[in-house]
């Protein structure tokens, strides 16, 4: 079927009243989880899935679409206004944005921010449209070898480029297949590594894990290190440009764009690199260079736009290949394969009507995010008062809440308290999570291809190498181990 | 953490050393390559890791908005938070959520340095019956009523 034609029906499926509200739901707790500290937009889907069990897949998937981008703006409301960055990807937007906050401009960042987030979003997801079948058309032709091949370089690529340490992103991949090993084995019905739990046969719930590693750890680690004094809040009144400010944003804007969505969209992609780039760009190209450093426009709005660009360009491969790349992605996968979708190039024959539908709610909720982000700004920066107490012990609750009502065994309590241990203990001494949460939904996913391919060839090793684009993305893949140069450009993270 | 990482290891190993595989035609892989080589895999990092710190490297703790790594670990903040959750976890199948659910909230909150007991304990319970009741009837997920069966 034709692709825009599709797209039409997605939007008609999308915008029944029905899933615009989920749309809104998902856009406003998207923001405000984005803006709270402690929480992500990985965390907050890893959150609601539970929740969601009970929702229509479509419904559930365009509110994950909301709080997806809603998450990825609310972070740089908190980067601007409160010079903390949560996630790594607002890091350089903390750089110009709270400069400019605290020199009165707040308002106008945080409506650059926004405004540049929308126009990113949209083109981005545009990009998402046209290339995604095409990426899906390519995907139907390989077989199993070449899938392997994808998998491990999406595996080490996303241990090896991100993060400062290899060594520790390396260990984190290793946890995360070890649990992903953890259940029957899916050929012979063994059980591997569950030491006579019969519990554990079913191998971990993906969820219990998430909201373990993401909900459980995070907060111990941050009730460790609470902050005592309280942050300094910048104030803010209605977001608004004047006519020079956009005259300064809107290339920053597009160059935002046409940086992050290809960095999106490669397996080790994330947000970090092309916004980084954005920023030493603008800072070269801007007529006004002695502005940086002081807040200048041009430093929120490439970067911000980076930001929300390589958001869609993650979603190609997870929509026509199944491979995550960032934590959120990673957990709308769980999300896909508990509701039994299967992802992967046959998504798009098998369940067109809720892949167009997702992709019709992202516009939908990037103009939402847009319409009620200029006005609720203010509100926003309210949230930011919340007693920290009440927040984390309510991230504790509800992720009790949650992973207790999966299955309904306090047996998962005690997987979620050991889990949530160990991620506090990966905060601690610096091993990132995304490796352990990508290793345990790709490895078993991985294993089932290697046994797949062995087994067309009957055992014989050079099975593994047997299509001409296995080869070629293993090629790829000894480039990035014997090549640590591209980590140098990443910057280093600086403590505020 | 490098012992962590070995203890993993050696135990995929060992788990994985207990597997029965009979080769067949169908599955030349067998059950047992993943596991050593995810072992493998664990191992080299333990033993690197162990290198590593003694020459002097160290992991960069994660830094957050409401973290301020200035300060050494509060474990006074910590242990009686986890204290609250396996509170939890024992009581929740026999006082059911309503009481178990209150009783995480409320000892989280005090962990976290809260000191007003009265409205705490309002919050709690608010919290508390509000999921209860919204889990029964907006999602039809019976949370356990435990002791309070019949009153709820």
């Amino acid at each position: 079927m034709d692709v825009w034609a599709s797209l039409l029906d997605g939007f008609a499926t999308a915008a029944t009243p029905v899933n615009l509200l989920y749309a809104l739901i998902g856009v406003l707790l998207g923001t405000a989880v984005g803006v709270l500290p402690g929480l992500g937009p990985a965390m907050t889907v890893a959150l609601l899935l539970p929740v969601t069990y009970a929702l229509e897949p479509t419904s559930a998937f365009i509110m994950f679409a909301g709080i997806y981008y809603g998450g990825m703006y609310g972070g740089s409301t908190t980067s601007i206004l409160l010079n903390t960055p949560g996630e790594s990807s607002s890091v350089v937007t903390a750089i110009e944005g709270n400069k400019m906050a605290k020199s009165g401009r707040a308002a106008q960042a945080l409506a650059t921010a926004a405004i540049g987030s929308f126009i990113a979003g949209t083109i981005g997801t545009v990009l998402l449209v046209v290339c995604a079948p095409i990426v899906v058309d390519f995907a139907v032709s390989l077989g199993s070898p070449s899938y392997l091949a994808i998998m491990v370089l999406a595996l080490l690529a996303v241990t090896a480029v991100l993060g400062s340490s290899r060594l520790r992103g390396f260990s984190a991949l290793g946890l995360g297949l070890a649990l992903g090993l953890v259940g029957l084995d899916p050929v012979t019905g063994q059980s591997r590594l569950t030491f006579d739990i019969p519990l554990l046969a079913d191998g971990l719930d993906v969820v219990v894990v998430a909201v373990a590693i993401f909900a459980v750890g995070e907060a111990l680690w941050v009730a460790a290190h609470l902050r005592r004094t309280a942050a300094h809040i910048i104030p803010v009144g209605q977001p608004w440009m004047a006519k020079e400010d956009w005259k300064r944003s809107w290339k920053p804007w597009l160059r935002g764009t046409a940086y992050g969505f290809p960095f999106g969209a490669l397996p080790a992609g994330g947000a970090e690199i092309p916004t980084f780039l954005s920023y030493v760009t603008e800072k070269r190209l801007s007529k006004h260079p002695e502005e940086f450093g002081h807040g200048a426009i041009e430093g929120v709005a490439g970067p911000e736009a980076a930001n929300n660009a390589s958001a869609a360009g993650t979603l190609v491969p997870m929509l026509s290949l199944g491979l995550p790349t960032n934590a959120t992605a990673a957990v709308m996968l769980a999300a896909f394969t508990q509701y039994g979708i299967q992802p992967g190039p046959l998504l798009f024959d098998r369940e067109p009507e809720l892949v167009w539908a997702l992709i019709a709610s992202l516009f939908i909720g990037n103009a939402l995010l847009l319409l009620i982000n200029l006005p609720l700004a203010p509100a926003w920066a309210r949230l930011l008062q919340i007693p920290r107490p009440y927040l984390y012990a309510g991230i504790l609750f509800f992720a009790t809440l949650g992973a207790y009502s999966v299955n309904l065994q306090a047996f998962d309590l005690a997987v979620l308290l050991i889990l949530g241990l160990l991620g506090f203990g990966m905060r601690r001494y610096g091993l990132p999570v995304l490796p352990l949460i990508i290793g345990l939904i790709l490895g078993p996913r991985a294993e089932e291809q290697l046994r797949k391919s062995l087994q067309l060839s009957s055992g014989d090793v050079s099975g593994l190498w047997s299509e001409p684009v296995a080869i070629i993305v293993y090629i790829i893949i000894a480039v990035i181990l014997a090549w640590p140069l591209l980590q140098r450009m990443l910057p280093r993270q600086e403590k505020p | 953490m490098a012992l962590l990482l070995g203890a993993v290891g050696a135990m995929i190993l060992w788990d994985a050393s207990q597997l029965d595989a009979p080769y067949s035609q169908s599955d030349p892989v067998g059950p047992k390559t993943v596991p050593y080589v995810v072992a493998a895999l664990v191992l080299a990092c333990a033993a690197w890791m162990v290198v590593d710190v003694l020459r002097g490297g160290h992991g960069d703790a994660e830094s957050g908005e409401d973290v301020d790594l200035t300060h050494p670990t509060e474990w006074r903040v910590v242990v009686p938070l986890i204290a609250a959750f396996v509170a939890n976890i024992f009581l929740i199948d026999l006082l059911g959520w309503v009481i178990s659910g209150t009783i995480l909230f409320w000892g989280s909150v005090w962990a976290l340095g809260s000191r007003h007991y009265v409205r705490d304990f309002v919050i709690s319970l608010v919290l508390s019956l509000l999921t209860f009741y919204g889990f029964y009837a907006g999602l039809g997920i019976f949370l356990p009523a435990g002791v309070l069966e019949g009153v709820l």
